[in-house]
């Protein structure tokens, strides 16, 4: 499972920080660090996390597998 | 059936976030033909951003950065190949290996690459790196985790920056030089650029403004051992960073006859690159970091953005007009939006700070490192950069988009006092810099030394 944050538009609500706080961290008062490739233990967490974010930045999802055609 | 923009054959050239979006939007939008990404790094699309910030920082792994996909673009991936070629006519992309691709309409969307040290030799030393890529960023990371004395990094832009900030976090000494008068100056002007001085030193960074590094000295065994600036002194260090910013890729289009160049591919407002007599194709498209478009909230001049968002919103852009008949299709305007997180900060800019003459305090101050900064160019707001006030950005942007007047009315309760003192921007050439910028306006700078506004009567 894959995780992207568009930083864009992330205004560091942190609600992801709460949610999966082993997936993503405040880095000072509003940068956010996530681990990109999140464990499978964490899914349900990150997806609330996507869910719960009041801008909705985080997408989550599988990335190309590496033997596309 | 022929002349359905929804069939035929599409090749995306560049398998990173704008060619992968552009496949997604491809099939949102309906396209049921052959499609096919090609990218000449051999790992599917990742994310760069996480590589100057987490991976340095020993957090994540270097190829974890994956990117997700929206939904399956059912796309040919043709990875670890370079295209080399564009024949217009034939309507057919080269490839490295030989083979090549007809297309009924192309992307172009081959982005960048880093800047290299301008002397082969001395660039060819052990422990100098350059950071654009997964492979670079693992690299590194890996140089970083061993505990390097010092760190020489060369150039004070975002991604220099951003080095600088992730070795001191991890203990390690570092030197940055830089050209120009103080870091992210050549971005965010004079002003701001007084705070990330201060805050590069606060946090133990060895800053070097006003010099170049003339020459990067190795052992006898090729190992790097230190440089000598412009000053005369001399920096021993273990490991060195060049960041010089970005080289858009596009001599593979040298003999496309495509408006293709250093700053790189001209295209329309609808992503239709122009050949280089300036007449607009119909079946080649550019989105990302190698186009560069015009935007009418800054004087029609041809933006070149190094953005992530630049490069989704724009891909998307392309996308639906790759598969549209003219009357629907669609601009790219979006106004351009960046972050940096470094020593701590979140800096969040809108719009183009460099197209601006004069600046205010919009909100918070320097001193308590929270601040919101507006700029005006000729009496209209063009620009905002919030230091850990990203909230307010959106605000901002309204008031770009809306060519509110400068300095801007007041709008926050916890607006500055100074509010509506306004500062020059104080925006140097770029030629003075060590770093590209990130953001090029690409026509005349907007100073009053080259634009006449009112002729004297």
């Amino acid at each position: 499972m894959q995780i992207v944050v568009d930083l864009t538009r992330c205004q560091g609500y942190a609600q992801c920080v709460f949610l999966a706080p082993e997936v993503f961290e405040l880095h000072g008062d509003e940068g956010l660090l996530y681990a990109p490739a999140a464990p499978d233990d964490q899914a349900e967490r990150v997806r609330q996390a996507a869910a719960a974010c009041p801008v909705q930045a985080i997408l989550v999802g599988e990335e190309v597998s590496a033997g596309a055609r | 059936m022929p002349g359905d923009l929804r069939d035929g054959r599409i090749v995306i050239v560049g398998a990173s976030l704008a060619g992968l979006r552009a496949a997604e939007t491809l099939r949102e939008e309906g396209f049921i033909g052959s499609l096919t990404v090609v990218g000449d790094e051999s790992c599917p699309p990742y994310d760069r951003p996480p590589l100057s910030k987490q991976v340095l920082l020993g957090k994540v792994p270097a190829d974890t950065t994956g990117l997700p996909m929206r939904r399956d673009p059912d796309a040919d991936w043709r990875l670890g190949v370079r295209a080399t070629g564009l024949d217009p006519l034939g309507k057919r992309v080269m490839l490295a290996d030989g083979e090549s691709l007809p297309f009924d309409r192309l992307l172009i969307a081959t982005g960048t690459r880093a800047r290299p040290w301008p002397n082969p030799e001395e660039a060819s030393l052990d422990g100098v790196f350059t950071l654009r890529t997964r492979d670079e960023a693992g690299g590194l990371a890996e140089r970083l985790a061993a505990g390097p004395k010092r760190v020489l990094v060369i150039g004070a832009g975002f991604t220099g920056s951003e080095i600088a900030s992730a070795c001191r976090e991890r203990g390690i000494e570092v030197t940055v030089a830089e050209r120009g008068p103080a870091p992210l100056v050549g971005a965010l002007g004079g002003t701001l650029s007084k705070l990330a001085a201060v805050m590069h030193r606060n946090h133990g960074v060895d800053l070097r403004c006003g010099v170049t590094v003339t020459t990067l000295r190795g052992d006898g065994n090729g190992r790097f051992t230190g440089a000598d600036l412009s000053d005369g002194s001399r920096v021993d260090a273990d490991v060195c960073v060049v960041a010089l910013g970005a080289v858009r890729n596009v001599e593979w289009l040298a003999e496309s006859g495509l408006a293709a160049g250093p700053r790189g591919v001209a295209c329309d407002a609808g992503c239709r690159a122009f050949d280089m007599y300036g007449i607009v194709t119909d079946d080649v498209f550019v989105a990302g970091d190698v186009s560069r478009f015009p935007h009418p909230l800054f004087g029609y001049q041809m933006l070149s953005l190094e953005h992530w968002g630049n490069a989704v919103a724009q891909a998307e852009v392309a996308a639906h007009n790759m598969v549209s008949p003219g009357p629907l299709r669609r601009p790219h305007l979006a106004v351009p939006t960046f972050w940096s997180t470094q020593f701590g900060l979140n800096i969040k800019s809108v719009g183009v700070p460099t197209y601006s003459d004069h600046v205010v305090i919009a909100q918070g101050s320097l001193e308590a490192r929270r601040l919101a900064v507006v700029y005006g160019f000729q009496g209209r707001v063009t620009a905002a950069v919030t230091v850990d006030m990203a909230k307010s950005l959106d605000y901002y942007k309204h008031l770009i988009e809306t060519a509110a007047p400068f300095p801007p009315p007041p709008g926050s309760a916890d607006r500055a006092i100074a509010a509506d003192i306004t500062i020059p921007s104080d925006v140097p050439d770029p030629s003075g810099l060590s770093h590209g910028p990130t953001v090029a306006l690409t026509g005349h700078l907007p100073d009053r030394r080259l634009t006449v506004v009112q002729p004297p009567r």
